[in-house]
């Protein structure tokens, strides 16, 4: 039975292939392996959030995911999303509203925020609390953040990024 | 922490699963989500030889009505369960349970199976199969059987699951005319495990409650299905008398053990609050 097996996954665009331990989570893949290290560990089980990334265009935990399991997949990091433009009004507005301190929490928060603006764009503030609520903040104490993310909706609903 | 070293298989079928697991016996465990699995191998709550993914295993998937049954496939996902119209319409006590269920991101990946199979006392779906009086399937090689939810839920972390066998679907009554259903839980942050929640089932007719089935959730190891407070209101409207006299019979019947945050009083008094809030929501 194999401890390493043969991985091939789309990681920001690129494929990659490489022999990972099956133990190795996504996230440690991401950052050991790739040098991509926006993903954060935290707790490493699941409650924190600091680890989201998105696979196959879902937000995962990294750390309840074995890189393994990426086989065959996509897999989009917050490099990519930066890289690409996708959020920068999301990262405009968290500058502007002061929505990051330390920055641990901010590449989760920014994966849950991306996830929620796609999915609900006419989410309201509660919902917006309701969704973020998988990811912890022990610097701003959540409000700026909510702000941020209230006016990118506002915005996108009206057409400007 | 980080995960012991195991190694890790994914087969593509049904008969390669009970193959391994017939010969790994319990040095292997069943990856489907790995919502639960792979937070307690980080925690180093366990220590398998070997993960066999199934996720690659066709037909344990979708969420299909037929008949009088709607029937969940063991790898549905919460995200699944929380965006089917069918679950909506049909099990809408289901859809009100899910969002309860941890956060987005760990709903994109967990299963229905996962949650049943692991029957945390937390959890939301053992609680709800028994109130909607639900069928487990579990399949062993070249056999299949089906276990009431009622009697699928032996102890703490104890199902009637034995070696070598899997639970592939859930098998759910459509629900009779007249019939509603109220899901509620307090947790101290939204997403967190509950501290106790309700999975309220009944039929409603010219605003007198019958048949109710209350499913409480973190009030003991398994779920326990509230009969004494169920036989007080048969037939009543829930009114206040009706309301009262039904959560006088908690105490008796639910064990609310204690935990770190909560003694057994105040466990107790939350969960007649959540049979308040749910008779009035039912009756309205």
């Amino acid at each position: 039975m194999d401890k390493t097996l043969l991985t091939t996954l789309t990681v920001n665009g690129r494929t990659v292939t490489r022999r990972i331990p099956a133990r190795q989570h996504l996230s440690d893949f991401l950052r050991d392996e790739l040098g991509l290290t926006g993903a954060h560990t935290g707790c490493e089980h699941g409650v924190c959030g600091a680890c989201t990334v998105r696979v196959d265009g879902m937000t995962v935990r990294g750390c309840l995911m074995l890189a393994v399991q990426a086989n065959g997949r996509r897999v989009d990091t917050i490099e990519g999303l930066s890289d690409s433009g996708e959020i920068a009004d999301l990262q405009g507005a968290f500058h502007r509203h002061n929505a990051l301190q330390c920055g641990f929490c901010t590449p989760g928060m920014l994966m849950s925020a991306q996830e929620l603006l796609s999915s609900r764009p006419d989410a309201t503030r509660d919902e917006i609390r309701t969704h973020m609520a998988g990811n912890y903040c022990r610097c701003t104490g959540y409000q700026a953040i909510i702000d941020a993310l209230e006016e990118v909706l506002a915005s996108r609903r009206g057409g400007r990024k | 922490m980080k995960a012991p070293e195991f190694s890790y298989v994914k087969p593509g079928s049904l008969a390669e699963v009970f193959d391994l697991l017939d010969r790994h016996g319990d040095r292997a465990r069943v990856l489907a989500g790995g919502q639960s699995l792979l937070a307690s191998l980080n925690l180093r709550l366990s220590e398998p030889e070997l993960l066999v993914d199934i996720t690659g295993v066709p037909g344990l998937g979708g969420i299909a009505v037929s008949g009088q049954t709607v029937r969940i496939g063991a790898l549905t996902t919460h995200r699944q369960i929380e965006n089917s119209a069918e679950i909506a319409q049909h099990l809408p006590l289901l859809a009100q349970a899910v969002r309860n269920v941890a956060h987005v991101a760990i709903r994109n990946l967990g299963t229905f199976g996962g949650s049943i199979a692991l029957a945390d006392p937390a959890a939301e779906y053992p609680a709800c199969a028994i109130a909607l009086d639900a069928t487990f399937v579990l399949a062993r090689r070249g056999a299949e059987r089906r276990v009431k939810a009622r009697e699928f839920f032996r102890g703490l972390y104890e199902t009637a699951l034995q070696p070598g066998e899997l639970l592939t679907a859930g098998e759910f009554p459509l629900a009779g005319a007249g019939y509603r259903s109220v899901f509620l839980e307090l947790a101290r942050r939204h997403g967190d495990y509950a501290i106790v929640g309700l999975a309220a089932h009944a039929r409603v007719a010219g605003g007198r409650i019958s048949d109710a089935r209350l499913a409480f959730l973190g009030a003991g190891s398994t779920p326990v299905l509230a009969v004494r407070a169920a036989a007080a209101l048969e037939g009543r409207q829930p009114d206040a008398q009706a309301i009262a006299a039904a959560q006088a019979t908690l105490a008796e019947e639910l064990e609310m053990p204690a935990d770190l945050c909560s003694s057994r009083a105040t466990k107790l008094h939350l969960a007649r609050v959540l049979l308040g809030r749910a008779l009035g929501a039912l009756g309205a």
